[in-house]
């Protein structure tokens, strides 16, 4: 099955695959910080492991990301 | 408004420029905006924002200058340590360009002072230079109660992201409804940042204000640039306002501003 992940097609030995099984794949430390982007929709967090997706889907990962600062706030 | 003999000569390259030209630049000397956070994305983005002509340049920030700083936060130099990051700015933008007034608040921003802070020069536009996320909600939440545009800017190790609030489409909430949860945030030995990519990114925010101000080309509104400078590969994805917002949405709950906790990463402790 092909994806497009952030961008890059990502071809997956796989045919039936979940957001979180990719999460997985995709070696994303913590999956509670990351909002994934389907098709140009938002998938609800509790719902990454029951999302599959199909060929040609379109995955974007964002993160949070902050300033590069440890003392305040987070660490970014 | 009428440009003297020595304006015409300083922004010569913009006035070439038939999309700025000898009115686009009376907007920018007539143009005010304000920077939250005089660090890593301020830094850059309040010298470029100075030599355009930006007639009143706000700076907010509350901290010090630190020499673990000047890694990434170019506005300071090593004998301004231990100064006010606002006094810094100032020394440096008033003698780039005169033309130029810098309005200092030498705080850091918080619920009970941003508003009085953005409407204190009714501010045309908001740059996002903050490294906190409690901040980074709070200037979301502030400028979409206020009306205001504002560019988002956040980094982490070698990549960036950026997107630009123009007023009733996709805000940063959209994306994140809520602050990341606790436990959930990056462990020090994971964080870091290269100073230059935090100069990519705070050029770029740069870039949009003056686009916003000059009313030229298409802004990163309802679509997040997304860099990784590893790779060196720029994309974006677009993101439309989201119905379910909590402060942009169809019903909001969030009405009023308030003050968020994050926990504090101390690098020393890490040795
Ligand atoms: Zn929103």
């Amino acid at each position: 099955m092909k994806l497009v992940v952030n961008g890059k097609t990502q071809d997956t030995e796989k045919n039936s695959l979940s957001v979180m099984e990719l999460i997985k794949m995709n070696n994303v430390k913590m999956p509670d910080m990351v909002t994934v982007r389907l098709n140009k929709k938002f998938v609800d967090k509790s719902k990454y492991s029951e999302t599959y997706l199909s060929e040609n889907d379109k995955i974007d990962f964002l993160y949070f990301m902050g300033g590069g600062s440890y003392k305040k706030g987070i660490a970014v | 408004m009428n440009l003297t003999e020595e304006q015409i000569d300083r922004y010569s390259r913009h006035i070439i420029l038939k999309d700025v030209g000898g009115k686009g630049q009376e907007k920018l000397l007539n143009a005010k905006i304000l920077i939250v956070g005089a660090g890593g994305l301020g830094a850059p983005a309040a010298l470029y924002l100075a030599a355009a002509g930006i007639g009143t340049l706000g700076i907010a920030d509350g901290d010090k200058v630190e020499l673990s700083n000047l890694q990434r936060q170019i506005i300071h130099f090593t004998p301004d340590v231990g100064i006010s990051k606002t006094i810094s700015s100032k020394n440096k933008l008033e003698k780039l360009n005169p033309d130029v007034n810098v309005i200092l608040y030498d705080e850091r921003v918080y619920a009970d002072n941003i508003i009085d802070i953005i409407n204190d020069r009714d501010y045309d536009f908001i740059i996002d230079g903050t490294d906190n996320f409690p901040a980074k909600f709070l200037i979301n939440d502030a400028s979409v109660l206020l009306k205001k545009p504002f560019s988002h800017g956040g980094v982490l190790r070698f990549e960036g992201q950026t997107i630009t609030y123009i007023p009733g489409n996709t805000c940063y909430r959209c994306i994140f409804p809520e602050l990341p949860p606790k436990g959930a945030v990056p462990s020090c030995s994971e964080a870091g940042i290269l100073g230059a990519i935090a100069g990519i990114l705070g050029t770029i925010q740069a870039t949009e204000a003056l686009k916003y101000i000059l009313g030229i080309g298409d802004t990163l509104k309802n679509r997040m640039l997304i860099f990784d400078a590893l790779e060196m590969n720029f994309r974006t994805v677009d993101i439309g306002k989201s119905p379910d917002c909590p402060v942009c949405g169809n019903n909001p709950t969030i009405t009023e501003l308030k003050d968020y906790e994050q926990p504090v990463c101390d690098l020393k402790k890490q040795g």
